[in-house]
């Protein structure tokens, strides 16, 4: 379905898009606050951006360093060219551990690769310990947002899947009542797990670490109880040198919601004694990108959703809408070069505004990238619809006769059509606009009459 | 073709103009960094206390298990790091050193030589770091100056307590690690 269709389910529920958007716009705001504490914000932005930059124009380098460094920490490094070779690394692992259950903290690759599915069909037992993760987990929905995974839920729709699944009391809406309750429940988890996985913030070239950043402490809870920790990383979550996760840290946590550090900061970099630390670099598209000039740098991302949090089409349509992992700008020009026909209503999902851009901690010039997406899917797609309208409109303005003559005929017919016409289900350009009042006169009658 | 020799390749097949690494310049920090880390672990949702304020607690808190790595707190600790992490399951309060702090957001640097295992600031209820003055500093730059290039088989900066904000983005302390951190300046 496209963007639009989406969207009009979304607001189908006016009071509950309205708090989504306030919602919204409110961890915007917290953003701005902790931003302007730090005089030196658009310096770290830059800065930002050139480390960025440069890792990706030598990414074959940094990667081959990261491998070589982590593997002499100890760590058991794998490469992935796709979803399902990823998945099926995942899956030999836990064959070979005889785990039927794990615990996975969050990490959108594994959503982008569709693991929990593979691993469900296997018979294992996946459970997402981030609380939003989990509480869409029991809801069988995928997340809505990279950073607030169930922030289109209310306390009420969580109150009945935790009464459901948990067996909390009915009705009750408490957030602490039910944040204890996941607590309870995963704890049991945590203790029992074998196996758990997580996804990478940033992973350093030189010293073949990662680093994984979380406020719930969800993500150590479960590498520190089991034997066996997975990590999943796109290859471009590389960075050059340990003193660049200062410039990381301090953009990452205030971009997403305002915090100035997330609580838990966890650098891994050998595994514990007795105990086994693997790591998967995923491609999964990623080197396509890297090669598409116009857009390859929509590859510096760091997945903080600040691009979300201010987008005004986001807010207002909701993570589904875009039936894509990364939803919102930045989802908006990663994904159609996934699949550009699956998502070729994405770029168009956007008023161009910018406000994405100027908020973006690695200066991705998103707004202008959906603008040449635009112009890649309008080729893609041939000539449309609006061609033989755009036919039309050329020949008019071409000859000055024919032009005074259609403003005419345009002002009798708007005048006198019916509305049926226009708010039909036939004309999309109706079935989210009003056409304006008509002015009584032309403006070059009204220009003769005054000004003449 | 290995999955690794066909990314690489990609990757090579492609050609880039290398762009400038930047280099990390000095920025300026806070001029009070005590007052600076307070408020920054207060913003976190934790708390600074002193060392009687929380002799006072643990005197009067009833917990059972307690586990301190730090000499000050030793007279506590009843009982000794154990071989697997699930035992420490009902850790009541650790008490363990930070090497430095942040001013800039109170986030605390500890390793595998300060946490012995590293499951202890998660899986104990309630976390109490204990901080040299001495040892803050004003950034995060300044920070990882001062972890350098040190091995350490794993690092973290707490900042803390486990929290969330899942839940119709309410803030709620204690998701999943210690409900509380406390930081005690020595």
């Amino acid at each position: 379905m496209s963007h639009p269709k989406l969207a009009e389910e979304f607001l189908k529920d006016p009071e509950r898009a309205k708090w989504h958007d306030e919602t919204l716009w409110i961890v915007r705001k917290n953003r701005d606050a902790t931003i302007q504490q730090i005089p030196e914000w658009e310096e770290l932005r830059e800065l930002g951006s050139q480390i960025k930059d440069h890792t990706l124009s030598k990414l074959d380098f940094y990667l081959e360093e990261l491998e070589r460094k982590a593997t002499e920490n100890g760590i058991i490094v794998h490469w992935a060219e796709n979803a399902q070779e990823h998945n099926e690394i995942v899956g030999k692992i836990l064959e070979e551990k005889h785990c039927n259950a794990i615990v996975k903290s969050k990490s959108i690759l594994t959503e982008e690769c569709h693991l929990n599915p593979y691993l469900e069909a296997k018979g294992i037992e996946v459970v997402d310990t981030d609380l939003g993760e989990r509480i869409i987990q029991f809801l069988k929905q995928p997340p809505s947002h990279i950073v607030m995974p169930a922030i289109h839920l209310k306390k009420s729709d969580i109150s009945e899947v935790f009464h459901r699944e948990l067996n909390t009391e009915k009705g009750n809406i408490d957030p602490i009542y039910l944040t204890y309750a996941a607590r309870l429940h995963l704890r049991d988890k945590f203790l029992n797990a074998k196996v758990a996985i997580t996804g990478v913030n940033f992973a350093v070239a030189e010293t073949g670490e990662f680093v994984v950043c979380t406020n719930e402490g969800n993500a150590d809870m479960g590498v520190h109880l089991a034997d066996t920790h997975i990590a999943c990383m796109g290859i471009e979550k590389v960075i050059p040198k340990r003193e660049h996760l200062g410039v990381f840290l301090r953009l990452l946590a205030r971009s997403a919601t305002g915090q100035s550090i997330t609580n838990y900061n966890s650098h891994f970099r050998s595994p514990a004694p007795g105990k086994e630390l693997h790591l998967i670099l995923v491609d999964n598209g990623r080197t396509k990108q890297l090669g598409r000039e116009k857009f390859r740098n929509s590859l510096k991302c760091i997945r903080c959703g600040a691009c979300m949090n201010t987008c005004p089409i986001y807010r207002r349509s909701g993570g589904f809408s875009y039936e894509s992992t990364v939803p919102g700008p930045i989802g908006s020009i990663l994904s159609p070069g996934i699949d550009i026909k699956k998502y070729s209503s994405l770029p168009f999902a956007s008023t161009l505004c910018g406000s994405c851009t100027d908020v973006c901690p690695v200066k991705i010039n998103i707004h202008e990238q959906l603008y040449e997406w635009r112009q890649e899917i309008t080729k893609a797609q041939g000539a449309s619809l609006k061609g033989a309208s755009m036919k039309i409109a050329d020949t008019i303005f071409k000859n000055p006769l024919v032009y005074k003559l259609s403003g005419k005929v345009m002002r009798a017919s708007l005048k006198n059509l019916p509305d049926k016409l226009i708010y039909n289900p036939l004309n999309t350009w109706g079935t989210q606009r009003n056409l304006p009042e008509l002015p009584k006169e032309t403006f070059q009658s009204w220009y003769k009459k005054n000004r003449g | 073709m290995s999955s690794k020799n066909s990314i690489l390749t990609n990757i090579r097949a492609l050609v880039m103009e290398e762009k400038l690494l930047p280099s990390i310049p000095d920025f300026e920090v806070a001029p009070d960094l005590e007052a600076a880390f307070i408020e920054g672990i207060i913003g976190n949702k934790g708390e600074v206390v002193s060392k009687s304020d929380l002799l006072l607690l643990i005197e009067k808190s009833g917990f059972k298990k307690i586990y301190s790595s730090s000499e000050i707190f030793s007279q506590y600790s009843n009982c000794a790091l154990p071989q697997k992490a699930s035992e420490f399951a009902e850790l009541d309060l650790a008490i363990i050193e930070g090497q430095f702090g942040v001013a800039e957001n109170g986030a605390i640097w500890m390793d595998d030589t300060d946490l012995g295992l590293r499951a202890v600031p998660f899986i104990t209820a309630h976390l109490v770091i204990v901080l040299k003055r001495k040892n803050l500093v004003g950034n995060m730059h300044e920070g990882y100056k001062k972890v350098g290039l040190a091995k350490s088989g794993f690092g973290i900066f707490v900042a803390g307590p486990s929290k969330t904000a899942d839940i119709e983005q309410s803030l709620v302390i204690g998701a999943h690690g210690a409900m509380s951190l406390r930081v005690v300046l020595t």
